[in-house]
């Protein structure tokens, strides 16, 4: 009996390890994940077309709100810049805007809250796969994109934040203009009805209702509209996406 | 034997001609067959990669949210008094041991390291998140397309209406063939060549239940996708619920598979395993006097696209 179950055990770690075997080896391939990759295409068209660009991500009551949101990547940055701001509560805090605008931008917390504030409860949905509810206030992004006028040919809203994955490799992000425009994408400083903690992204973060967690980029530095994000970073959009993740993490 | 014998209620006379031969007879048509197979690489290949994204995150939870302390299950390690890892696999409040493969086992450099599922049963191999979302999200491609040839062409040639839904005579032998099973009697001939019961409706429950049930839940998922299916994710208890029902039904799946290879391995795998690959399935036949009235069998003249169970 033992010698038929180990025979059986045998049997199945060999098969599946040999499958797995022959799979790691397409994933080191240089077309193997291009090929595999191409699904990501037809995620980003197909959810546009059953997603319409106006639909809204579904809002959240006060009792639904996670007891704990859980900070994940990032939760102290180290760099000069940043320490500086934070040991002055971030008050000389000033949000660049530039790349492809009419009138380039420094803009105070002030400034920001003086333009169009939503306050939204929603859910996060990390990519590793757990999910938590938080109340986010913030400036509508594209009260920010009419304040300092956006440049027709752009194309891409890139996000540049203070915190280094790697030393020397800051943490950054990009989204289309339309999901920018999005009523529920929003420059937020304040999580349930506290200024941002610093684990979750302070003073400024992103916040897209209908993408992953790895978007939503915190500890926000300057804001840049470009064309092409071919020459950014390793060229894929993102930090995540330069290791390997999807630019539209529709799923 | 002759129908005289029969009418007289005499005792049969030892068979001489009656010894039973076999008949090749073509079974499943060239797109079922083609279909079958991408299905079962494409199945495999979203199994192992959607453990390795389970890995991401080894536990599940009911609800919207994933509050610390309400896993209803969990894949998770801790140390012993000697500093040893130890695997636990939390199902509820009830915590197993499950060392070397559940939350712990042996990485490919033989170094006990914390995972949920092992690395042998992962594509890739490695913790490698981005890499398991890219096999999982092809194939899932890969499913989903097929699957929906496979219900337009059994719709379109009535495989679907014909040979999978019950019908009132299926559903008064359902106590029969519940015995038969369990007794692993299956049936011979002519009679193999018709699903019964069980098979239809376990064939049924695959691909309505479970495969249009696991996409529905991949879907709900996907944070945009939620925007416009948010009623639906909500009426399966939310979005970690949606999670936890896509993980079970992917054991559904694997339940299956087992069943049914299972049941292969007892009615002749060299035979059903030809039935799948080039069509031609071999029966049991009874040669029958020709006079007997009501035994049909299948004609080798007819063509193979006009026989029952093309």
């Amino acid at each position: 009996m033992t010698d038929r179950r180990s025979f059986l055990h045998m049997t199945l770690v060999g098969a599946a390890g040999i499958l797995v075997a022959g799979c790691d080896r397409i994933s080191q391939t240089m077309w193997g994940p291009d090929v595999l990759g191409k699904a990501e295409g037809l995620n980003r068209r197909v959810q546009a077309l059953l997603s319409p660009s106006s639909s809204m991500a579904k809002e959240y009551t006060e009792a639904d709100i996670s007891p704990t949101f859980h900070p994940n990547g990032t939760t102290m940055p180290t760099t000069p810049a940043y320490r500086a701001l934070m040991a002055n509560d971030f008050r000389d805090y000033r949000l660049q805007v530039g790349g492809m605008v009419n009138r380039p931008a420094m803009l105070s917390m002030d400034d920001l809250k003086r333009l169009d504030l939503r306050t939204q409860i929603t859910r996060h949905d990390c990519v590793e796969g757990w999910s938590a509810i938080g109340k986010w206030q913030g400036t509508a992004l594209s009260a920010v994109l009419d304040h300092v006028g956006v440049d027709p040919k752009a194309r891409y809203v890139m996000f540049h934040c203070f915190d280094e994955m790697d030393e020397d490799t800051p943490y950054y992000e990009s989204i289309d203009i339309t999901e920018a425009r999005h009523p529920q994408t929003l420059l937020a400083f304040a999580l349930n009805d506290k200024p941002l903690p610093v684990p979750n992204g302070a003073p400024l973060r992103l916040r897209i209702g209908r993408q992953l967690g790895y978007k939503q980029a915190k500890y926000l530095a300057r804001i840049e509209l470009v064309s092409s994000f071919e020459d950014i970073g390793d060229g894929q959009g993102g930090y995540w996406e330069d290791q390997g993740y999807e630019w539209y993490a529709g799923i | 034997m002759s129908a005289e014998d029969l009418d007289a209620g005499m005792a049969p006379p030892m068979p001489m001609a009656v010894t039973a031969s076999r008949k090749v007879i073509y079974r499943h048509p060239l797109p079922i067959r083609i279909m079958h197979w991408i299905n079962v690489v494409a199945l495999t290949l979203m199994f192992l990669s959607g453990l390795q994204i389970f890995n991401a995150h080894p536990s599940l939870y009911w609800g919207n949210r994933s509050d610390d302390g309400t896993e209803i299950l969990s894949l998770g390690a801790r140390q012993d008094a000697a500093g040893n890892l130890v695997g636990v696999t939390r199902i509820g409040r009830h915590e197993f041991t499950t060392t070397g493969v559940l939350g712990v086992s042996k990485g490919r450099d033989g170094v006990p390291q914390v995972r949920g599922f092992p690395s042998w049963l992962t594509v890739p191999g490695p913790q490698w998140l981005a890499m398991g979302r890219r096999w999982h999200f092809f194939f899932a491609w890969v499913f989903v397309l097929n699957g929906l040839c496979y219900v337009g062409y059994a719709l379109a040639t009535r495989h679907l209406q014909r040979d999978l839904w019950p019908t009132g005579t299926d559903w008064r032998g359902i106590g029969r063939s519940i015995v038969d099973h369990l007794r692993f009697k299956h049936p011979h001939g002519e009679e193999a060549l018709r699903y019964n019961i069980l098979q239809r409706l376990a064939y049924l429950t695959v691909i309505f239940v479970f495969g249009v049930g696991i996409v529905l839940m991949g879907l709900a998922m996907s944070p945009r996708m939620d925007a416009v299916l948010s009623p639906m994710v909500e009426a399966v208890g939310g979005r970690q619920s949606a999670r936890a029902i896509h993980f079970i039904i992917a054991w559904g799946f694997v339940a299956f598979v087992l069943i049914h290879l299972f049941e292969v391995l007892i009615t002749g795998v060299f035979n059903q395993l030809r039935g799948m690959i080039t069509g031609y399935y071999a029966i049991d036949v009874t040669p029958v006097d020709e006079d007997v009235p009501g035994q049909d069998l299948p004609n080798e003249s007819v063509p193979p696209e006009e026989r029952p169970h093309d």
